[in-house]
């Protein structure tokens, strides 16, 4: 069973139609990175997945459940789906270990100490084991990143989905950030990412979603994609962008 | 000055009026004002309605009429009995909660949807998403407006001498008309006010530094 299904999927925004039909599915493990110019609704897509934006239409299952059916519970799905946003929304009124606590405690799902155990292994993991008592205005943007990342993984997701996680980051920090994501890939972890670097595209992806227009131009693997694309409007952004 | 010595047992029974009236008050308002600004914010149109016609009707109208209203008025239906003690702290209670319902607004609106977002794609529901994320970064912002408007309701609550109830002002009044020394009665009245209220604004900076968002 595939991880996401999405069917003709639709949002609108008032009159604004900004995913105008999408049908795709991920694969467990698979990696799948999301690129498209800036207002081609790659964001929107990704947003839809955990019903961030309410869907106008189609259907999204997650791990076989119909998120637009209002029967099933969207908090208890979205606990599978991790997300990371491009201005890392950390909860500024907490120290970075309290960031990773919270969801797993308040939502039952694990003990304060069992949580805090879990989450000094997953700072560590993200190389900011000696930053679990700072509070996030004490890091940096590419250490934000990595905190935001350890506190969806605290969550133990089936899937994550990246918006565009290193475009606000200084140039120096997308290295970490990335490096990061590269190591969760390789852990198997299912991810979609909407991203504007080509370079992680090309390395990192099984596969790679072209986005414009609220449809899927071209879809396929990185070296296909990025090498040999079918469509005009395919060839016109990667000559803007590569 | 030997006046206001002979007259300090009673002011004291005075001060500690207010201080009670104004203690119970400024909890209710400030729990009424949750309220209001959470239905004012609720995804229901007629919920927005009730918290808005409420918050207006308080705000434009005088304090002395609501005072009225609720002592005289209200307490002609034979099955309402407030003493004015209660009807005093009903009407300055309501009167900060309409207050404090924009106070809370504002500083809930001004929180990042991004934290929103974040709380919600972790799995939290609105209501953890409000108690655990929001309200803590909004109520560390509002801190400084919530001190004005518990100041602004201490200072209200010396309008309830004019129904009566026993609060400081109202003792000072009657020392006033024993003594015919209203000068130094009045000085001392404005002096007490003035140390409780400068200690409530002393509290509010230490909050403030204690909780400063970092």
């Amino acid at each position: 069973m595939s991880m996401i299904q999405v069917k003709n999927l639709k949002k609108s925004f008032g009159d604004l139609e900004v995913i105008k039909d999408i049908s795709t599915a991920v694969e467990p493990s698979e990696v799948v990175c999301v690129i498209g110019p800036s207002g081609s609704g790659k964001s929107t897509f990704l947003r839809c997945l955990n019903r961030l934006e309410d869907i106008s239409g189609g259907h999204v299952y997650i791990d076989g459940a119909d998120i637009t059916n209002p029967k099933n519970n969207i908090n208890e799905i979205r606990q599978k789906v991790g997300m990371v946003f491009q201005h890392f929304n950390l909860f500024p009124h907490m120290t970075v270990l309290e960031n990773l606590t919270l969801a797993p405690v308040k939502l039952g799902k694990l003990k304060p100490d069992a949580a805090e155990k879990k989450a000094l292994g997953l700072l560590d993991k993200v190389g900011l084991g000696a930053k679990a008592k700072a509070y996030p205005g004490e890091l940096s943007g590419g250490q934000k990143q990595r905190v935001a990342i350890a506190r969806s993984l605290a969550m133990d997701p089936k899937v994550m989905l990246f918006d565009e996680p290193t475009s606000a980051l200084d140039p120096e920090m997308v290295g970490d950030v990335l490096g990061v994501m590269k190591d969760l890939a390789k852990e198997g972890m299912t991810m979609i990412v909407v991203t504007h670097e080509m370079g992680f595209a090309a390395e990192v992806a099984d596969r790679v979603l072209f986005i414009d227009g609220g449809y899927i131009v071209e879809e396929n693997v990185p070296n296909e994609l990025f090498g040999n694309p079918q469509h005009e409007r395919t060839k016109a952004f990667l000559s803007k962008v590569l | 000055m030997e006046t206001i010595i002979e007259s300090l047992p009673m002011l004291w029974e005075g001060l500690k009026m207010t201080l009670y009236i104004f203690a119970i008050a400024i909890v209710l308002g400030f729990l009424i004002g949750l309220v209001m600004a959470l239905l004012r914010l609720a995804p229901f149109k007629i919920l927005n309605w009730i918290a808005k016609i409420f918050i207006d009707a308080i705000r434009g109208t005088p304090f002395i009429v609501q005072l009225f209203f609720i002592y005289f008025g209200l307490n002609s239906f034979s099955w309402v009995s407030l003493d004015n003690v209660w009807a005093g702290i009903v009407t300055v209670a309501i009167n900060a909660g309409a207050y404090f319902a924009e106070i809370i607004r504002a500083g809930i609106q001004s929180i990042d949807k991004g934290q929103t977002e974040a709380a919600r794609s972790l799995g939290l529901n609105q209501s953890q998403n409000m108690r655990y994320i929001i309200l803590p970064q909004a109520f560390r912002r509002m801190l400084p407006t919530i001190t004005n408007q518990a100041i602004i309701s201490l200072k209200d609550t010396s309008l309830l001498s004019i129904i009566g109830v026993a609060d400081l002002t109202q003792r000072g009044r009657v020392i006033v008309s024993a003594t015919f020394e209203p000068f130094t009665i009045y000085l001392a009245l404005g002096v007490m006010y003035f140390v409780i209220i400068y200690l409530l604004s002393l509290l509010s900076s230490y909050l403030e530094r204690r909780f400063v968002l970092r």
